[in-house]
């Protein structure tokens, strides 16, 4: 049969509308900034107060295992990581689909970001931030934490060790949280000229023009900022791969037997942008609710997108899990082997199955495509995704460490109330910081809205 | 004390292809110095205003190399010279397990240095910049002409405004 499609009407492809609705420039302006200029709601404060009880339980349960010593977490011999290592792995993977949704969608020109870049690049920020707190507390000794940078001093040539993926660690996420952040910070200075501009009173006009360094919106300017901004998207993107890449590191360089695999990096890239997404659709979701004008610019479609690339990356680490048992036993290494029928069938098999439940099976409903475009479905998977991604990480950190390769040096992790109260209370500090940056900042970037309010919208002659 | 400050001509227009097309004619016109101010980054911009590409990515390029040569710099001096140990029988200098700091330092340095280069080139952050149009962040566009520019007249500068279709023409003092 010819392919020729001469006779066949050819329908021009239309795109989706990225804004809903006729809106004027000033129209954009005043939806997105209405949230920060306005009293918050009683929603926002009943969030606001939970997550804050929550960041002040945290604070006090950090003082605690401070000032008595790490040994009220679970970690002992042998298995030394605990909750601290996965929590911290947990809340640096989440801030990766912050800078995937930024920056490499940025150089690949997917112009739907641009409705959830801003708060998927604060999201980046803040999981770092709440990352970062774990291995310095995990040191033991957090005011000696300047140790881990090296730095010249009197205690006789003395340096930090460059060959161990820890200090590769020190580096990575210092550079991550450094870069992510200026990032976002120079993404938001037009918006912070705008609500500068806008403000009502002595106060805000000095904060926002004090943090807007004094923008003015020449075209000399956006073409140099325009031009820094494709630098930072492009620096940002071989730094996140990198990041998750070192984080792997900690695990694949050791000689432990379920942690010395080559699969680790890509696999851990994967799963970091599938938790992270989880987290992106968990914050949409509520900020369509808080703020129901950002319907017309975070709409269903942005969703959808992003659930197709939850299904997606939700498949890749189902194929790592798979990929592993398959190396493990054609490898004909006996350890190796053992490790992951234990993972599968050992004491910890409920953490496992927990695992493949929520990451591989879950996010299987979005093959509908009634169901990735109801909120209410997307809420949950997304929730089950979070709680499946911690789970993989506490699989690959206690599962091999508790059985290595002597019986006589087996152990179990004493899960302790302090692991449980770091874990929870690491969300407090998390929706405590994203919580306050929706009230002083746009949720959604003015200045990178504006261009591509009218994609979708060519026949109807808005221009 | 000099001023800093330069006194002109704005035009104040209501949409984004009015705009553009009046940064085009003003060139035209023969004035050099003018700048057209916006809300947000409009494409042609560039083209019609005349301005040249940004100069920023050799800053960036530059930064890196320095970031790449301090790193192995840093990672020599201390694992080779300073305090050589042997770590599980690794060789002094370890190239490959330096590599990750090595790339970490070359972004870091590439990015901050870029920020730098932003702020220099337009002159920030700076405290209080005069204002022509409160809206001009928010939905309004504007023309510039500084009173320096070759063939500053005010007559001149409103009739051809006029002629552009503005919607609103401003003696500014300071800019």
């Amino acid at each position: 049969m010819s392919l020729t499609n001469q006779s066949v009407p050819l329908h021009p492809m239309k795109r989706d509308e990225l804004v809903l609705g006729h809106k004027s420039l000033k129209d954009i302006t005043d939806d997105i900034c209405a949230p920060v200029e306005r009293i918050p709601s009683k929603e926002w404060m009943g969030l606001f107060l939970t997550a804050k009880t929550l960041f002040i339980f945290y604070i006090l349960t950090i003082a605690v295992v401070v000032s008595t010593g790490m040994g009220l977490l679970g970690v002992n011999h042998p298995v030394g990581w605990g909750t601290m290592i996965i929590t911290f792995v947990f809340w640096v993977g989440i801030g990766h689909a912050g800078t995937l949704i930024s920056a490499i969608l940025f150089l690949f020109r997917q112009k739907w970001r641009t409705s959830v870049a801003r708060s998927a690049e604060a999201m980046t920020v803040f999981a770092v931030m709440t990352a970062g707190i774990f291995p310095l507390i995990h040191t033991g000794r957090p005011w000696l934490d300047f140790w881990l940078f090296p730095y010249p001093n009197q205690r006789g040539p003395l340096w930090v060790n460059f060959r161990s993926p820890l200090l590769w660690d020190v580096f990575a996420i210092s550079t991550y949280a450094t870069v992510s952040t200026v990032f976002w910070f120079i993404g938001l200075i037009p918006d912070l000229a705008t609500l500068k501009d806008r403000a009502k009173n002595k106060v805000r006009y000095m904060i926002y023009g004090a943090l807007s360094l004094g923008w003015k919106g020449t075209a000399k300017n956006w073409s140099h900022y325009e031009m820094l901004y494709l630098i930072l998207a492009g620096l940002s993107t071989p730094l996140v791969l990198s990041v998750h890449t070192i984080v792997s590191f900690d695990f694949a360089v050791s000689g432990l037997p379920g942690w010395h695999t080559t699969i680790f990096p890509p696999y851990f890239v994967a799963g970091a942008i599938f938790s992270g997404f989880a987290m992106v659709i968990t914050l949409m979701t509520l900020i369509r609710i808080g703020f129901p004008t950002f319907k017309d610019y975070i709409t269903i479609n942005h969703m959808e997108v992003m659930n197709k690339i939850i299904m997606m990356t939700g498949l890749m680490v189902g194929y790592a899990y798979g990929s592993e048992f398959l190396i493990a036993w054609y490898s004909g290494n006996e350890y190796e082997r053992y490790v992951f029928m234990n993972r599968a069938l050992g004491p910890y098999a409920w953490s496992y199955w927990i695992m493949i439940f929520c990451n591989v099976l879950a996010p299987q409903v979005f093959w509908s495509k009634k169901l990735r475009r109801s909120i209410p479905v997307m809420f949950v998977v997304s929730i089950f995704v979070n709680i499946g991604m911690w789970f993989e990480r506490f699989v690959i950190t206690v599962t091999s460490l508790h059985r290595d390769f002597l019986p006589s040096n087996w152990g179990q992790y004493a899960w302790s109330m302090y692991d449980t109260a770091i874990l929870v209370g690491s969300f407090g500090m998390f929706f405590t910081i994203f919580l306050l940056y929706l009230r002083v900042f746009p949720a959604i970037s003015i200045a990178e809205i504006k261009p591509v309010m009218n994609v979708g919208k060519e026949n109807e002659g808005a221009h | 004390m000099a001023k800093k400050t330069l006194g002109g001509m704005a035009a104040i227009f209501l949409e984004e292809s009015k705009v553009v097309a009046a940064a085009r004619k003003v060139r035209e016109s023969g004035f050099t110095k003018f700048d057209a101010i916006s809300p947000y980054p409009i494409h042609g911009m560039e083209e019609a205003c005349g301005i040249k590409r940004s100069w920023i990515p050799y800053v960036t390029f530059i930064a890196g190399v320095v970031g790449l040569l301090s790193a192995l710099a840093l990672t020599y001096y201390t694992s080779v010279v300073d305090w050589p140990i042997n770590i599980a029988g690794k060789p002094f200098f370890s190239l490959p397990a330096f590599i990750p700091i090595i790339f970490e330092l070359t972004v870091l340095f590439a990015a901050l240095s870029s920020v730098v280069a932003l702020f220099v080139v337009t002159k920030m952050p700076r405290i209080d910049p005069p204002v022509i149009d409160k809206d001009l962040t928010s939905h309004k566009f504007a023309i510039f002409i500084p009173e320096t520019d070759t063939g500053y007249s005010e007559d001149r500068i409103s009739k051809l405004f006029n002629e552009l279709g503005a919607n609103e023409i401003k003696k500014v003092s300071e800019y």
